[in-house]
């Protein structure tokens, strides 16, 4: 038995010091450091006390910063679910030869860099971007729209972003239905929109709110798109951990800030698994 | 009448959402060629003027040359230490392997703002500097959980019957792996280098945290160029790079599929 044993550990041990070393220690220096005081030199003093946390929730500055993560969050998921589903739809239903082709399209962004896809919707909604251009061209508008630098940038870079994840989270339980459901569904008498409503609609959810937690979970912790297409007024809690910890190097409380953002997500996974189950959703419809 | 009327508005749908998804790329591509002073429209003709810029410019050439050998270092170790990692979980059974996977799959649902303060972190209170290694072992964890995934799927789809057929006419564990694993696995292998190579070129957030002036990577540079103005030039190295990480990936996809219909 034992001489079973070593051969796996070995094999996992690179990889299981490098995750512990670099990642699982690391988070608990940001829980203890959140505790710490910062001195008036910039020198971290160990310590145990709460006052980061006070510093947070004191005025109402940083915890509507908090308010608008989520908010942004809750934004991006519900336009994501809107866009994303007819699309899914099509790639299930449709009979094209070409599907796995538009399926590589829709994964293609996965490849192509974050950052330049951020930047392109400069050149999109910007002054003298491609909307601006055409619409002053043709004398709709006397001046350029100011489109940049809002939350609906912002949600413009960030709906591009995760818009694949939920495609694909809703294209899988599609592919997933029993397609004789359907036909049983139609043959007793059901309209294409009703077996629509009552078989597939219901049966894909899972695929829905998976696809829901996960663009969730990855807009609370963004930080590209804020930056560079959003105003001073569109900062979300990954920009202002930034500025705390690379910007005024004040560890303990971007520490505490870091713990607040962790606190969110697992939040939001426990209470999904606790309340949004797989099992929960079909004996909730059922 | 109604069912196809129904359908097309559906497929007009899907065709608005990749109008959606791809304008602002092309935009950034044709842009690109635009010989004007100020990457914007209109379009005042077909030039080559920024690529050339681009070539002149060291500090770009600096940190595409910081990226290439960031994004190889990361993609060999890290998919060396993924292989060792996946031969465990496929081919032994051990108490705890559940919680070992989540383990090392979490880098995936972590937040890189918060991977970045970690390790920022860590080595200050190891009162080290900022270095090349500190970016190298960052990237190393990033792609980890992918290469894991990526090998591990391969490596159920070899039957283990191979390895002991190869054992039992006497060939140790080593010899096992180099003749026998080893080429069976070489898709998924190439498949993990290249696809951590491009995670580790294409990262922006957790390097932040990490690079210093010195090895600034290309999305650290060009994150440095927006704060500025958006110069044509970043629309020509935004090309190079669409170019780039999308071209690798297609080019891994087809080698695997042409091994894996040549191997099995």
């Amino acid at each position: 038995m034992e001489n079973r044993l070593w051969k796996p550990l070995a094999l996992l041990a690179p990889a299981m010091s490098a995750v512990l070393l670099l990642l699982v220690i690391p988070v608990c220096f940001i829980v203890v450091y959140s505790f710490w005081l910062r001195s008036p030199t910039g020198a971290d003093i160990p310590a145990f006390q709460f006052g980061n946390y006070a510093k947070f929730f004191a005025d109402f500055f940083y915890p509507s910063i908090l308010i608008r993560t989520i908010r942004v969050s809750l934004e991006t998921v519900l336009l994501c679910v809107v866009m994303g589903y007819i699309p899914a739809y099509f790639f299930n239903r449709s009979k094209t030869k070409n599907k796995a082709l538009l399926l590589l399209l829709i994964m293609l962004p996965f490849w192509i860099s974050f950052i330049i896809r951020t930047m392109s919707w400069i050149n999109i909604l910007g002054d003298t971007g491609l909307i601006n251009h055409y619409l002053l061209k043709i004398g709709l508008l006397s001046r350029p729209l100011g489109m940049l630098y809002n939350e609906g940038s912002v949600l413009m870079g960030l709906i591009q972003y995760l818009l694949p994840f939920m495609i694909l989270n809703i294209y899988v339980s599609l592919e997933g239905i029993d397609k004789s459901l359907l036909e049983a569904a139609r043959s007793m008498g059901c309209t294409e929109w009703q077996a629509f409503r009552e078989v597939t609609l219901p049966l894909s959810l899972p695929g829905v709110s998976a696809g829901c937690l996960l663009v969730f979970v990855l807009t609370a912790g963004t930080y590209l798109p804020p930056m560079i297409l959003g105003g001073p007024g569109n900062q979300m809690i990954a920009n202002l951990i930034f500025a705390r910890v690379i910007g005024t190097l004040d560890w303990p409380f971007g520490s505490a800030i870091s713990v607040v953002l962790l606190a969110l997500l697992v939040i939001i996974v426990w209470t999904y698994n606790r309340y949004l189950g797989i099992n929960q959703i079909f004996k909730a419809l059922q | 009448m109604m069912k196809i009327s129904g359908w097309s508005l559906i497929r007009l749908y899907t065709i608005l959402v990749y109008v959606f998804m791809f304008v602002p790329i092309v935009v950034v591509m044709v842009l690109s060629f635009n010989p004007k002073q100020f990457g914007c429209f209109p379009m005042t003709g077909v030039s080559l003027k920024w690529f050339a810029e681009l070539a002149r410019d060291g500090a770009i050439l600096t940190a595409f040359k910081n990226s290439m050998i960031l994004g190889a270092c990361t993609s060999v170790i890290s998919t060396a230490i993924g292989i060792l990692a996946a031969m465990a979980f496929v081919r032994f059974d051990f108490p705890g392997k559940n919680t070992f996977n989540t383990l090392l799959l979490a880098p995936i649902m972590i937040p890189e703002v918060i991977l970045g303060v970690a390790l920022l972190l860590f080595l200050r209170w190891l009162q080290q500097p900022k270095s090349f290694a500190l970016l190298v072992i960052g990237h190393v964890v990033l792609t980890l959980p992918y290469v894991l995934l990526i090998v591990q799927a391969r490596l159920v789809g070899i039957k283990k019957e191979y390895e002991e057929a190869a054992q039992s006419l006497g060939a140790n564990a080593f010899q096992t792996f180099k003749e026998i694993t080893f080429p069976l696995l070489a898709p998924a292998i190439l498949g993990g280098v290249l696809f951590s190579f491009t995670i580790s070129l294409d990262d922006i957030t957790a390097t932040l945290f990490w690079a210093t002036a010195q090895n600034q990577t290309l999305p650290v540079k060009i994150f440095g160029m927006l704060r500025n103005s958006i110069s044509p030039e970043i629309n020509a190295l935004g090309t190079i790079m669409v170019i780039l990480t999308v071209a690798i990936p297609l080019f891994a996809g087809y080698l695997i599929r042409k091994f894996s219909t040549t191997t099995t």
